[in-house]
């Protein structure tokens, strides 16, 4: 766990989110949901990992300890090397390393800002005085999002929503980081937009050299991004492996059934399903999380503890104790398509 | 874009108060507090005296004017106060949250708990009456509209995009406030202020009335209106000009208020689309 | 599944005011449904797909307004009913389910109270009989527990439950016609799926005719037998569902088939660049003369510029407006 080969840039390591609910009053119990629970995530240079999961799985949480927005309970990240303080501390350090892209590219930009405000300031902040300097990496920016240098001087609601994302993004590239998070990028916008913002992230990842960590439930979207993907079920990661495992060899039965899930255009009938919802995290599971909704669930999956991400060989790690005994040898692949 | 009736109606005697104020040394006849004449006590309104004279013989055209410039100095000084406290509380608990959120809730329940006015006669005991000591009472006392308002914009702003955006770039708590937040929440708060203003004109008249605002001899309304007292049945125009220009100082800036509610708070502009 | 077509709407034409003048928000949309069918309208946000569901049950709000056409329902002209009249048709004979369950419900009463009244309402039943309904309703849209579910609040749902309840509301009192306009898009995909396979089985079960409207081509196809694509206010083409994605004619079809990083494509295909439509929706008060697709098309020529092109029908029975349909 503590070996950091130089293509490893960013590292979390157990980390584990706890919101308390309530107030302990009187010396009541004070309880409290685990949105994050014990994650162990590498993402590598120049890589884009999916992180997929359902509403509630904790992976919006994740991204904020990641971005420093949300102080971890325990465990730690850490950064080309070094461990980054919690929230607030050094929010300024990070901001040149760590950076993010917004699902609604309406309320992610300050109305009352021009886009050269919203550019500048970042750059006046972290030390850049000359106004050549300035002006030019907001050109070169601009340009590089596809937007006309005339834009600089424009407010926000003067654009359509796909040129909001592109200064969504330029914000976000502006201070050169080497990371960035994508939050559900492309969901918001209309359908004939979405390939113009998907295609510019990939370009940018290449000629700038970023890694990304995009979170999103169109797992279309993943499956054209990632290089790498993890499902979070329930504040923990239940699989994570090379793009092209996933999505033909799922080993999880979570993840067999949100690729299930998503309705295919070529085929009318309905694969496996699954039912019931994600549980009250106040009140997990005992024995494995998903077990209360899994189809292949036995008496083994109840009991206590749970399930340890186990390595499937390669970089493919499912945790889930019957993984041998459902595996699907190449089946999926033929069902999916 | 339509200006409405209430903003046009409201701006203009708000804009006459204010011309009045300024220009009286030009405007007024006599001088408002030295050129006493008894000689012409109680004289009614005429071609000599627009509005009449009082009980000392003193023009009470002149004196309305002056007393314009105590009203407004009271009315924009003391919710001028007010806006930065309000705002200032209001932000910082919205945004920060935890104990001082809880802090800054109790102290604004508090204060909304107490009729202002009372908060200020209060604070008017214990200090010397006069033009400070006046500003300082209605502009502590009457904060806790602001300071709601603050606070609730701020809650719902804070997880908009962009402030994330900000704190993701790096942005300190106090620029994010300043520049993410306060320019977002700027129409209502001038709405608030504009309305309050029309509050303070009302509450420095009342303390002058009562005798713990401006002293006479100096010119302000409340303190016309309260010398008229006893002459209302016998020379009614010493208490109604004053009480008109409160009246129309007031109402001017209700207004005033209410239209740029109606321009500034897309809120009530989408409800008339 | 043939049969008479239960709703028909011709050269539909729905209009936004501005400032006294009028612009056509929907025009020349042309439709119908049987029993038992699931027909699709996709397109984009502001292509006129859902004021097109709204209109159809008489809910259009000002500054929009049917401006021409004729929606006709089991044979009656809903444009010639009262208000009165449409308003006994909405919820007993066609009901509709929204996006955000949570802005259709009333959150001061229980759920099961809601779904009695439909019943109380348009079926006269007497309270007890009503309630009695209401449990049953929930349970066949496969809420758990439904005789304790009732007792909820809105806010006490999860939006899955709530979409539920909204459908057990619209399918109370055995519509003839669903509207469903984005019923998932708000839901987990695994949630999505149930909710989907509800409205399939219910529609097959008790032949109710369902207008599907999605921005989401997979679930459209995956739902619907037949498709009809809007862009900027007009039904660009009309096909069977399995014809449209394996052969789209029309050039925006094609570029939004194209635009889509569908799942299991680059596990068959690799990954290639996406296909990008340039340019953006046209606004209701801008759009373009001759085909309004044309300044988006990348096969455009003058004659698109200059003439809106008719509908065409083609060998499979399938209509397309485009000049160069072939």
């Amino acid at each position: 766990m503590t070996d950091t080969s130089s293509d490893t840039i960013l590292k979390v390591e157990n980390l584990a989110v706890h919101f308390p609910i309530g107030r302990g009053l009187l010396g009541g119990l004070r309880r409290f949901v685990h949105a994050v629970d014990g994650v162990d995530l590498e993402l590598k240079r120049g890589e884009c990992l999916g992180l997929v999961g359902e509403s509630g799985c904790g992976k919006s949480t994740l991204a904020l300890s990641i971005l420093g927005l949300q102080a971890p309970t325990r465990g730690r990240v850490v950064i080309d090397g070094h461990e980054v303080g919690t929230a607030g501390r050094d929010r300024k350090t990070r901001a040149r390393i760590t950076q993010m892209v917004f699902q609604d590219p309406y309320s992610s930009l300050n109305p009352r800002q021009t886009v050269r405000k919203t550019l500048e300031t970042p750059l006046r902040l972290h030390g850049m005085t000359a106004k050549s300097e300035i002006d030019g990496r907001i050109g070169d920016m601009l340009a590089r999002v596809g937007l006309r240098p005339e834009a600089a001087e424009r407010y926000p609601h003067e654009f359509s929503g796909g040129q909001r994302q592109r200064i969504g993004i330029a914000r976000a590239l502006i201070l050169e980081p080497k990371i960035v998070v994508l939050d559900e990028p492309v969901s918001a916008l209309d359908v004939s937009i979405r390939a113009q913002i998907i295609n510019l992230l990939l370009e940018l990842k290449e000629t700038l050299d970023l890694s990304y960590i995009m979170i999103s439930h169109d797992l279309g979207v993943v499956e054209h991004m990632s290089d790498r993907v993890a499902v979070m079920y329930l504040g923990r990661i239940v699989e994570s492996g090379p793009w092209n495992t996933i999505f033909t060899q799922p080993g999880h039965p979570y993840t067999r059934a949100l690729i299930a899930a998503i309705p295919d255009p070529f085929k009318r009938s309905s694969g496996t399903k699954i039912t019931g919802e994600i549980p009250n995290p106040l009140s997990p599971p005992t024995g494995c999380g998903f077990h209360p909704r899994c189809p292949e669930a036995r008496d083994i999956c109840r009991t206590p503890p749970a399930p340890a991400l186990e390595n499937r060989g390669g970089e493919h790690h499912v945790r889930c104790r019957r993984v041998d005994e459902i595996a699907i040898p190449d089946g999926l692949a033929t069902a999916i398509g | 874009m339509k200006i409405g009736a209430n903003l046009l109606i409201g701006g203009l005697l708000f804009a006459a108060v204010v011309i009045a104020g300024t220009l009286a040394p030009w405007l007024a006849h006599t001088d408002p507090v030295m050129d006493a004449d008894l000689l012409y006590a109680e004289e009614p309104p005429g071609a000599a005296f627009w509005f009449g004279t009082d009980a000392q013989g003193r023009d009470i055209y002149s004196r309305v004017l002056y007393g314009a410039r105590i009203s407004l100095t009271v009315g924009i000084i003391s919710q001028l106060i007010n806006t930065v406290i309000g705002v200032c509380l209001g932000v910082s608990a919205g945004y920060w949250g935890g104990w001082w959120d809880d802090f800054v809730s109790g102290l604004t329940n508090m204060m909304l708990a107490i009729p202002s006015l009372v908060f200020a006669l209060a604070i008017m005991a214990i200090l010397n009456p006069g033009l400070s000591s006046l500003l300082i009472a209605l502009g502590l006392t009457n904060w806790s509209f602001t300071c709601r308002l603050a606070r609730a914009s701020t809650l719902s702003l804070k997880s908009q995009g962009y402030v994330q955006a900000a704190k993701v770039l790096g942005y300190s708590d106090v620029r994010i406030m300043l520049t993410q937040l306060l320019p977002n929440m700027l129409g209502p708060i001038i709405v608030i202020g504009t309305l309050g203003m029309g509050g303070a004109v009302l509450a420095e008249a009342a303390l002058s009335f009562l005798g713990l605002g401006i002293r006479p001899p100096f010119p302000s309304w409340g303190s016309m209106l309260s010398d008229a007292r006893d002459q209302i049945t016998t020379a009614p125009w010493i208490s109604i000009f004053p009480g008109v220009a409160i009246f129309v100082t007031v109402l001017g800036l209700n207004l005033l208020g209410d239209g740029l509610r109606d321009i500034l708070d897309p809120q009530s502009r989408s409800r008339r689309a | 599944m043939t049969g008479q077509a239960l709703l028909e709407v011709e050269d539909l034409r729905i209009d936004l005011s501005v400032n006294g003048r009028r612009y056509p928000a929907v025009q020349d949309v042309s439709f119908s449904i049987r029993r038992g069918e699931t027909f699709g309208l996709v397109g984009e946000s502001g292509c006129g797909k859902s004021i097109t569901a709204l209109a159809l049950i008489g809910l259009l709000r000002n500054p929009l307004s049917i401006g021409g056409g004729s929606i006709r329902f089991d044979g009656q002209e809903l444009r010639d009913l009262s208000p009165d009249g449409i308003r006994k048709l909405r919820g007993s004979r066609i009901s509709m389910i929204f996006q955000e369950p949570m802005t259709a419900l009333n959150p001061l009463s229980p759920v099961g109270r809601q779904i009695a009244e439909m019943f109380a309402l348009h079926k006269g039943a007497n309270w007890r009989e009503a309630e009695r309904q209401a449990v049953e309703a929930l349970a066949r849209v496969r809420v758990p527990a439904p005789e304790r579910r009732v007792k909820d609040y809105p806010h006490q749902l999860s939006g899955g439950m709530r979409q539920r309840v909204m459908i057990a509301m619209a399918l109370a009192c055995g519509p003839d016609l669903l509207l469903a306009d984005e019923p998932t898009t708000a839901l987990d995909v695994t949630v999505q799926a149930e909710i989907l396979d509800l409205i399939r089985e219910l529609s097959a079960a008790q032949g109710t005719a369902v207008l599907m409207i999605s921005h989401d081509l997979g679930l459209i196809a995956n739902m619907c037998q037949n498709v009809g694509v809007m862009y900027a206010g007009r039904l660009v083409e009309q096909r069977a569902a399995d014809n449209i994605f394996l052969a789209p004619r029309h050039p925006y079809t094609q570029g939004l088939l194209a635009a889509l990083p569908l799942l299991g494509a680059r596990s068959k295909f690799g990954r290639k660049k996406l296909k990008e439509i340039e340019g953006v929706v046209p606004p209701v008060v801008a759009f373009p003369t001759g085909c309004r697709f044309n300044p988006r098309c990348h096969a455009a020529t003058d004659l698109c510029r200059a003439e809106d092109p008719v509908v065409t029908s083609l060998p499979d029975s399938g209509l397309v407006r485009c000049h160069y349909h072939d």
